[in-house]
């Protein structure tokens, strides 16, 4: 950290924390889609952390895979399941979702 | 409760592992022998503006193609594992929960924007970070988009196979029109090498991140194409 500014590493350090933060929300939230757009913020957070290691191709393939095709691809999938699921169950799991913003 | 303890010490120790790397860490003061080759003979030899496109097309070309062979054999496999699935075009198709309408206007507003941007990743590659890889990314999420958008389009899965194979064929021609007419397999001094920094300079590096560009994104997109149309009653495992 010696070549960064502190205004670098700080912000490197407030996103770290973030990270780990969304890390989190990605596992814990019983609501798949907070879980989804968590584990996209998570892939967006490590392309920010790319960049700042000067690795822009990195960065690029972790933003356009990680936080584009994989969040895309997991709310694609959520829609088909859903979609296949009988409407009680599709109910019950509204009612839990609910339960957790509560 | 020791299932739980177990995972708690394997994380403590993998942590521990990583502690030690990190504490141990001294950043090197100059590049090392390898490195300085590279960056101070890119500029001259192969004349892209992207060091790393520049060892990812020519110096380092022959791992690309193994990479974009990796990359067609597990589209080929997701495609056959999915097929067994595929509901076909004259059977019913079930109801699907309506799709609203924020999305399906988005969508026609930003799938266009996305794949151009696709393009301009690529066709740019030797010019500013990113190449075929990101570029064939960034449009198949457009893809996906226009899928999300509207779960019953169908994509043409001739067109994504004969876009996918001749911009394989064509890639891997390049490469031994470089050994016949240039140094060696891939080389990129097949076309003029240019003024460093322009659009077309670096030889045939564009070309190749095209076509790269074209085929991991026809790909990606098979892919998804294949994977919205399995039908889901069979998925029952």
């Amino acid at each position: 950290m010696m070549s960064m500014s502190p205004l670098i590493a700080g912000m490197t350090l407030l996103l770290c924390v973030t990270l780990i933060g969304a890390a989190l929300v990605a596992i814990r939230a019983k609501a798949m889609p907070v879980a989804i757009l968590a584990s996209g913020l998570v892939s967006l957070i490590a392309s920010i952390l790319f960049l700042v290691l000067a690795a822009p191709d990195v960065a690029m393939t972790e933003a356009a895979i990680g936080s584009g095709l994989t969040t895309f691809l997991f709310f694609f999938v959520l829609a088909r399941i859903r979609a296949s699921q009988p409407d009680s169950a599709r109910y019950d799991e509204a009612e839990k979702a609910g339960d957790e913003h509560d | 409760m020791i299932k739980r303890a177990i995972a708690l010490l394997l994380t403590l120790a993998v942590g521990a592992l990583f502690a030690s790397l990190l504490v141990g860490y001294v950043p090197d003061s100059e590049l090392n022998q390898t490195a300085r080759y590279y960056a101070e003979r890119t500029a001259e030899d192969i004349g892209a503006a992207n060091i790393v496109t520049a060892i990812i097309v020519t110096y380092r070309g022959l791992d690309t193609l193994g990479e974009v062979t990796v990359l067609f054999i597990s589209a080929a496999i997701v495609g056959l594992v999915l097929a067994q699935g595929r509901v076909l075009n004259n059977a019913p198709q079930q109801p699907r929960a309506p799709v609203s309408e924020l999305l399906s206007t988005g969508s026609r507003v930003l799938t266009p924007l996305i794949l151009l941007l696709g393009v301009y990743v690529f066709v740019n590659g030797h010019l500013t970070p990113g190449g075929g890889f990101q570029g064939g990314a960034i449009i198949a999420s457009g893809m996906l988009l226009l899928l999300l958008a509207d779960p019953l389009k169908h994509f043409s899965h001739q067109l994504i196979a004969v876009l996918e194979s001749l911009s394989g064929l064509l890639f891997v021609g390049i490469g031994v029109l470089g050994m016949l007419l240039a140094g060696g397999f891939l080389d990129n001094r097949l076309l003029p090498i240019g003024q460093l920094g322009e659009l077309f300079s670096a030889g045939v590096i564009p070309v190749i991140y095209s076509l790269i560009g074209l085929k991991v994104g026809a790909e990606f997109s098979s892919m998804l194409a294949s994977l919205s149309e399995t039908s889901d009653t069979t998925e029952e495992t």
